[in-house]
């Protein structure tokens, strides 16, 4: 045992005690917390197996803008904690979903001590083909090139998504702005930091999205930093969610998708397939694509965030 | 022992300890938490995998790790769209429980949904 | 001079996780939360100033020791902004924890 697989043990160990933590705490508040610091050392395992990329999303997505989502709706249904403190199932039924859990921890345990050896993998047919398109990173290359459909219903997913949550608000408030007007001390610690950060912000998500051509990162990773320093101006008051019924946010919002789907039929129609790009264009394309997606995902993930539409359009 | 076996098995354990919290916990936020939990083992156990394939060339295989990000963002507006599905319940309802009401509550239910869907 | 730079790493890396061993005695040994702040953000901000210190000498290019420094001063900002909001948010609730 050297020393590097003592400090994966250790990490193991340690997300293992937050993971209880999240389900055994008894406050909300307290669980998310948890939730939050488990994200981020879940990133730190992906890091350990070699995905960078996936460690990036993790810790912008899983850990930090699902952290804000459940701490906010957290301290909203505070009042809700007695009621279901008081609905705890009892011994048996907590018994018997620990023997379930148990079972699938097991058989999970087991599929993994007995894994096919040699492993199979599609890495040799990705970094054959990864001369097609000339990007150096192989993961952006299978995400825009190879596996380019499920990205594109990935798209349309989100916005199903956002669909939806609008589709929650009172009929009267439809249209309108989400969430409440938040106001903070002008001259206080939040609005200078809102002032500050937010410049810095772009940048490093700006780089995140343009380096992933050859080096990890991506449109995703990037459009996530850009949402959360927007959700950062919104909450210190420096500027308000804009109504949804606002046209420049809903063709933001479906630009992605739709220069997407436009590159797809045309490769059905110049080409041989949907979604063939052609072999000489294929990264300014493939940059393309990302540009108009990397804004759609920060507009999407941030009115997700928002929640549904509280009050009317009227400033 | 591996890198690959250790985080391996945590991803079996995390996914018992999801499945656990989701049963187990009444709060429908606390049933998020542990969805998310299990939904963070199953995407190591891809982790996994992928580390398991790799070639000279890269690390780990790059193809399970692109459904890892899909996977990572689509569960990400799943929970946002739960989020807003339980706000909005607490508001209809007053109450954030999954638990069917007795009759004298949901009368004041109704009342509530009816009142503001007015 | 390679073994100097490993061993400035060293000392400079237990250095910082001293600190962030003593900042986290603080937080779980003192009473009240603004006790809890003081040490949770003096410490955490001098341990990772330290860690970032001590891998300087390890990076590869000049651009590189600057992100890493970069990475250093924002944490400092993001943990000045939140530890007086939440400074001030428990001054308003008042010495109820």
């Amino acid at each position: 045992m050297n020393v590097g697989t003592a400090f994966e043990i250790a990490l193991a160990v340690l997300v293992l005690g937050l993971g209880v933590w999240t389900i055994a705490a008894r406050e909300t508040s307290a669980a998310v917390v948890g939730f939050v610091g488990y994200g981020l050392l879940i990133a730190l395992v992906w890091v350990r197996l070699d995905a960078v990329d996936v460690a990036l999303t993790e810790a912008a997505i899983g850990g930090g803008l699902s952290g804000v989502l459940m701490l906010g709706a957290a301290a909203r249904l505070r009042t809700t904690e007695a009621q279901a403190a008081a609905e705890r199932p009892g011994p048996f039924t907590r018994l018997s979903a620990a023997l379930l859990s148990a079972m699938v921890a097991g058989a999970l345990a087991g599929a993994v001590l007995f894994l096919p050896d040699p492993p199979p993998t599609l890495a040799p047919a990705a970094a054959e083909n990864a001369a097609a398109t000339g990007l150096g990173n192989p993961v952006t290359n299978v995400l825009m090139a190879f596996r380019a459909m499920d990205t594109l219903l990935e798209k349309v997913v989100l916005l199903l998504a956002l669909v939806g949550v609008w589709s929650l608000a009172p009929d009267r408030f439809f249209g309108g702005r989400p969430g409440s007007r938040h106001q903070a001390d002008p001259r206080g610690a939040l609005a200078f930091v809102a002032r500050l950060l937010p410049p810095i912000g772009i940048v490093v998500g700006a780089y995140v999205f343009w380096v992933s051509a050859d080096y990890p990162g991506g449109a995703f990773q990037g459009g996530t930093i850009l949402a959360a320093m927007w959700l950062l101006v919104i909450m210190a008051g420096l500027a308000d969610a804009p109504p949804i019924c606002r046209r420049w946010l809903r063709l933001v919002l479906i630009a992605g998708p739709a220069i997407f789907l436009l590159v797809g039929l045309g490769g059905l129609w110049l080409g041989d397939a949907f979604l063939a790009y052609p072999p000489a264009y294929a990264k300014p394309i493939i940059l393309a694509i990302e540009v108009a997606m990397m804004l759609t995902i920060a507009a999407t993930l941030g009115l997700l965030m928002a929640g549904a539409p509280e009050r009317s359009a009227q400033p | 022992m591996s890198a690959t076996t250790v985080f391996g098995l945590y991803a079996a354990a995390a996914v018992g300890l999801g499945l656990y919290g989701l049963i187990v916990n009444p709060h429908p936020l606390r049933k998020m938490l542990a969805f998310n939990l299990l939904g963070s083992g199953a995407f190591l156990f891809f982790g996994v995998i992928a580390r398991r394939g790799a070639v000279l060339a890269f690390g780990s295989d790059p193809v399970p790790q692109a459904l890892v990000i899909t996977g990572i963002v689509v569960a990400f507006s799943a929970t946002a769209l739960a989020v807003a599905l339980v706000l909005r319940l607490f508001h209809a309802t007053g109450s954030a429980t999954l638990r069917a009401s007795a009759p004298e509550t949901e009368a004041s239910g109704r009342r509530g949904v009816g009142g503001s869907q007015a | 001079m390679g073994f100097a730079f490993n061993l400035m790493t060293i000392i400079a890396v237990s250095a910082g996780a001293f600190f962030f061993l003593a900042g986290t005695v603080g937080l779980l040994r003192f009473p009240d939360t603004l006790t809890r702040l003081h040490a949770l953000t003096k410490a955490d901000n001098l341990g990772l100033g330290l860690v970032v210190l001590g891998l300087l000498p390890q990076v590869g290019s000049l651009r590189d020791g600057l992100k890493l420094m970069g990475v250093w001063l924002l944490v400092l900002l993001a943990g000045a902004t939140v530890s007086q909001l939440i400074a001030r948010a428990a001054r308003r609730e008042g010495p109820g924890e």
